[in-house]
């Protein structure tokens, strides 16, 4: 799960990881009673909040120098369409502000944290290219990243982060407070059960003082139950509205560009079908895994979600009965198709336990429900509909 | 011969009786897989159809010799299930619950190594061997015993291609799951070593998707040591970034981990990549032919 910087930052203060003071705002006028009331001071920072790196370079990210410009720079960016590289074209329109005190940066660095799946433990990343997109960096300049294992067992040692503070070319009291910020950053990290906790960038002022000037932290979904103060941080408003609906019905539902749509068991057998729809002619307009009992209900759901995208111009159902019986399903997906009277072409492909007798009742059912019997006759079935398809639209 | 799991092997069911591991436990046991213990804490001296059941693994272990277990227990219980069966002495833990946190998997990992306990999973449909023993979800009647090993990230996708295989009259070796984690206990290149071992495995079909870089791991290792026909598939060529595609492992990120690059990787190493998930079988069916004809 992904969470806002604000809330990000919230948790680093839990945790006595130094962030800069600023509070969230809704309007502008809160912003400036923000700036003016509880930060003070004569430079603020206003940063859009949206779940997506590159603000900056897209507008959402502006130093005001007095309370007049924290007005008018949260009035423009307050409903504006935030365009940035991870957003997509389509952009993101921006609800929530982050007002901060302004800072008096010496240096800028990089620090992630984050898990190595090829070693199975987690690992520090330390870089002096703070600011920069550290994929580029390790890309570009790998020997500026700097690496160090965090063994499960003792989790991260002081001397392992003095090391990363020396190399990282800090010394006196830079050096000791980027210790103890690296220190409390695992900390945070460990015990929230985050997937990645990344300052980007990590800024030493000239006071000596070490602080997470951006923040961006990452979670396990399959740990947020026991952390139900993070779950609460979830912003549906971030999330694509078919995908909200569908985690409502338990589908793993992926919303993408093409036309068409895909119901499929198994997350390996969805994106597999995934790639036969585009090696027939056609581009996928999602990924969705119906999971283990494809019955009549998931189905329907499935449907419906795959239906309410309108660029969907055919359906490629694809379900491996293992222990799921294949006849159960087709009567879903009949009565399904029934109680939704969908005019677009459905090609059904049913596999495993009960596949012939599934087949026969497909197509007997009066729908003009397409069935086919392997993966290569699904491909070639769905090539077929894409060109009528077209022919009709000529 | 196979890999992992055989006629040998005398199995503890973990969690046997929540339904997930009561259902599955009855169809391991009409596969004719030796099933000789169950555990569930609190339930020991009572029995599931005839199987014995524990409060503990190492009770199970002393009482039946069981060398093998499966896990089945909810996902919160589940990293330290797999710890118990470690420290009572059993070699190949298969652990079936979806839903762990990756940090409890990550320990686990580095603790089952200095037990010498092979572990498959989590979140795997498991190890089957056929015609000899089935450790898990997967349909035993697609598979045929044969000469070819397969092994994949995913589940449905792993039957997909074992009924390709069964279907041209190729069978099966050992079909091995090893999850779709972030955090698993064994990757490609474990497996893959064994397989490479194994006398009576010809050929291998290795099928994995997009996130992280076991695939070019393998890879790596196969272009140095397996002269055994290798046929891959890389699942994901159409899935963006950045998003995660069903397995919590399965997601392109920093520009890392995509298809193309997998798919690239394997090739370099000789291995036979098909861009159709539809031409496993027939692929492995001819690197087969030629195989033989020159052994």
């Amino acid at each position: 799960m992904k969470i806002h910087e604000y809330q990000a930052k919230d948790i680093l203060r839990r945790f006595n990881v130094a962030v800069p003071k600023g509070r969230p705002v809704f309007t502008p006028e809160d912003a400036v009673r923000v700036a003016k009331e509880e930060l003070g001071g004569s430079v603020w920072v206003v940063k859009a909040q949206i779940h997506a790196g590159g603000r900056g370079k897209g507008g959402g990210v502006k130093v005001a120098k007095s309370l007049h410009e924290v007005y008018e720079f949260s009035k423009a960016m307050l409903g504006m369409k935030l365009v940035t590289h991870q957003t997509g074209p389509e952009g993101r329109i921006v609800k929530r502000l982050l007002i901060e005190q302004g800072i008096n940066i010496d240096k800028e660095l990089y620090i992630g944290i984050t898990l190595d799946r090829a070693i199975s433990k987690n690992v520090l990343m330390a870089s002096t290219e703070g600011g920069m997109e550290i994929e580029k960096v390790a890309e570009e300049t790998p020997e500026k990243i700097i690496k160090e294992a965090i063994d499960p067992m003792l989790g991260l040692r002081p001397n392992q982060a003095r090391k990363i503070a020396f190399a990282l070319g800090l010394s006196g009291i830079q050096h000791k407070n980027a210790v103890a910020f690296l220190l409390a950053l695992y900390k945070a990290y460990d015990q929230t059960d985050a997937s990645l906790a990344e300052i980007n960038p990590l800024v030493v002022t000239k006071e000596g003082d070490v602080m997470a000037l951006d923040a961006k932290m990452n979670f396990d979904d399959n740990a947020l139950f026991r952390h139900k103060d993070i779950a609460e941080f979830r912003d549906i408003d971030e999330e694509d509205p078919l995908e909200v609906e569908a985690s409502r019905y338990n589908l793993n539902y992926v919303k993408l560009d093409g036309n068409v749509g895909c119901m499929v068991n198994g997350a390996g057998l969805a994106m597999a079908t995934m790639d036969i729809i585009k090696l027939a002619g056609g581009e996928p307009a999602n990924f969705l895994d119906v999971g283990g009992g494809a019955n009549k209900e998931t189905v329907a759901n499935g449907f419906k979600i795959i239906l309410s995208d309108p660029n969907v111009k055919a359906i490629l159902i694809n379900i491996f009965g293992g222990i799921v019986r294949c006849d159960r399903v087709a009567e879903g997906v009949i009565s399904a198709a029934k109680e939704i009277n969908i005019s677009l072409p459905i090609v059904v492909r049913l596999e495993g336990t009960n596949a012939v007798e599934a087949r026969t009742m497909l197509q007997n059912s009066g729908l003009s429900l397409i069935p086919a019997s392997t993966l290569a006759d699904a491909a070639d079935k769905i090539t077929r509909v894409l060109a009528q398809n077209e022919t009709v639209s000529a | 011969m196979s890999i992992l799991v055989d006629k040998k092997t005398r199995l503890v069911v973990q969690g046997i009786t929540g339904s997930e591991g009561s259902f599955h436990t009855k169809q391991m046991v009409e596969y004719k897989t030796k099933v000789v213990a169950g555990v569930t804490p609190g339930k020991g001296g009572t029995d599931y159809e005839g199987i014995p059941i524990f409060n503990t693994v190492k009770d199970a272990v002393d009482a039946t010799k069981a060398n093998t277990s499966v896990i089945f227990v909810p996902a919160s219980f589940a990293a330290d299930a797999i710890l118990e069966a470690a420290d009572a002495g059993i070699k190949v833990i298969i652990c079936i619950t979806e839903g762990i946190p990756a940090a409890d998997m990550i320990p686990v990992y580095h603790y089952l190594k200095t037990k010498n306990a092979i572990l498959i999973g989590p979140n795997c449909p498991g190890v089957i061997s056929p015609g000899k023993a089935k450790i898990g979800i997967m349909p035993g009647f697609i598979h045929k015993e044969g000469r070819v090993g397969v092994i994949s990230r995913s589940g449905t996708l792993t039957y997909e291609a074992v009924k390709q295989l069964t279907d041209l009259g190729i069978g099966q070796s050992t079909c091995v799951g090893i999850g779709g984690d972030p955090v698993i206990g064994s990757r490609f290149i474990d497996i893959i070593k064994l397989f490479n071992e194994d006398p009576d495995t010809d050929g291998i079909v290795m099928i994995g998707e997009i996130g992280g870089s076991a695939e070019e791991e393998a890879a790596e290792y196969i272009k140095k040591n397996v002269k055994k026909p290798v046929v891959g598939f890389i699942a994901g060529q159409t899935a963006p970034p950045g998003r995660r595609m069903g397995h919590a492992g399965a997601i392109i990120s920093g520009g890392k981990g995509t298809a193309a690059e997998k798919m690239a990787a394997l090739k370099k190493a000789g291995i036979k990549v098909v861009k159709s998930p539809a031409d496993l079988g027939i692929t492995m069916k001819k690197a087969l032919d030629a195989y033989y004809k020159k052994v």
